[in-house]
């Protein structure tokens, strides 16, 4: 069983100088546990896209920062929110190359490869809700 | 207004006990802990803070009439703010004068005029430590004002390696505003050293996500059209995996090191590096 464990951060994504303090604590927060170097990188770089999401699309928004116990593994649980528009066609969202901005369309397919976890919510005129992890 | 003269009075008579108790009362709180200033400084502030108070105590009026108090307060607030003190730490600077000040009131005056002097005294300190507090402040953002500058400063510039060989060593964040000008500047340099190839070294830059990779490719599209070739350079190897994850792919001809880069761009170019130490094996391609 996943169970949380000491204390969580929740951060608010409002401005692009919001997204490199996300990758700060997600990077030192990956440290704590002990991921190498890669899984490190991984999750940084995932967080960096889901972020930068939640700004452009979603608007603004926040992203709790958990570290996870599993029997003996430890993770980085992230979880991303936000009261934007909300994704209409998920599934579509997820294709690599779909964008409905100008980027490369990558960032939501890209974060799932990147992490263990990967679950997404989202509801049209409410908001998203993202949650990624990253197991040692 | 009896008391004004009288407090002044009691405390330039009493000045050496009451910077005593004061220094020994912010030791008690911890001021001298961290080793950033000396017991022997701090007492020269206690003492030229209690000279000048006891001139200007309850003096009528707004604090813009606190001249000379408010000068040594400024400066002092600043170097705290400098030396790294936090801001309860510069405030408890003036706070702790209260409790040497109320007992000397309380020895030397009557009753009766204890509580009103006691209250104007208040009055006075809690000025002082605000204003020592928005001094602190108004230091702090300055630094923060200052650093903000050199970094923009530091924005990267373009090397050039060889005739037509280009560099250039990205480092920091990539996905602000900077990083156009950045880009500016190699396209900029592109045309001014008639350059043929571009070397974009990432070694520095420590994420490297679709936003980064989009940056790289339009740079390297628009160097294209200029009629240059990018080489990029400094892909570390956990940066490699998590691009192939992301599943950016760079249309570029990437080496793992600068090094690399430029032997490569010597070849395109045309160009031999040859050893003229005695072992000739130790020549560059």
């Amino acid at each position: 069983m996943t169970v949380p464990t000491g204390r969580d951060d929740v951060m608010s994504i409002r401005t692009a100088d919001d997204v490199v303090r996300v990758r700060q604590e997600v990077r030192s927060r990956a440290l704590e546990i002990g991921l190498g170097l890669v899984d490190q990188t991984k999750i940084v770089t995932a967080a960096s896209e889901l972020a930068r999401n939640t700004l452009d699309y979603g608007g603004g928004g926040e992203v709790r920062i958990e570290i996870v116990q599993n029997g003996g593994r430890r993770g980085v649980r992230l979880t991303f929110e936000d009261n934007g528009p909300g994704i209409a066609d998920i599934e579509l969202a997820m294709k690599d190359g779909y964008s409905s901005g100008k980027g490369l369309g990558l960032g939501l397919s890209g974060a799932r490869r990147l992490s263990n976890e990967f679950s997404i919510e989202s509801t049209p005129g409410v908001g998203t809700r993202i949650v990624i992890a990253r197991w040692t | 207004m009896t008391n004004e003269k009288d407090l002044s009075r009691i405390v330039t008579d009493n000045l050496g006990e009451v910077t005593r108790e004061w220094v020994v009362k912010l030791k008690a709180d911890g001021t001298l802990q961290t080793g950033r200033i000396k017991e022997s400084e701090l007492e020269t502030e206690c003492r030229r803070f209690l000279e000048l108070a006891a001139s200007e105590m309850f003096k009528p009026g707004d604090s813009a009439q606190l001249g000379p108090i408010h000068d040594m307060l400024g400066s002092l607030s600043r170097s705290r703010a400098l030396q790294g003190f936090t801001p309860s730490e510069t405030s408890n600077f003036v706070l702790a004068v209260k409790l040497p000040l109320f007992e000397l009131i309380g020895r030397q005056l009557g009753p009766a005029e204890q509580a009103q002097t006691m209250m104007a005294l208040t009055a006075f300190i809690d000025r002082l430590a605000l204003f020592t507090i928005e001094t602190f402040q108004r230091s702090r953002e300055e630094v923060i004002i200052r650093q903000q500058r050199e970094i923009a400063e530091l924005s990267t510039p373009v090397v050039r390696l060889w005739g037509g060989i280009l560099a250039l060593p990205l480092i920091g964040t990539l996905d602000s505003e900077r990083t156009q000008v950045v880009m500016e500047n190699l396209l900029q340099s592109i045309v001014e050293y008639s350059a043929e190839i571009a070397i974009i070294d990432i070694t520095g830059v420590p994420t490297v996500d679709t936003l980064v990779a989009q940056h790289l490719l339009k740079t390297v599209a628009a160097a294209r059209l200029m009629g240059a070739d990018c080489l990029i350079s400094g892909i570390r190897p956990q940066i490699a995996q998590t691009m192939v994850h992301l599943g950016v792919e760079l249309n570029v001809v990437s080496k793992a090191s600068l090094a690399d880069a430029l032997a490569l761009a010597f070849q395109r170019v045309g160009l031999r590096v040859i050893s003229t130490a005695p072992e000739p094996r130790a020549g560059l391609a």
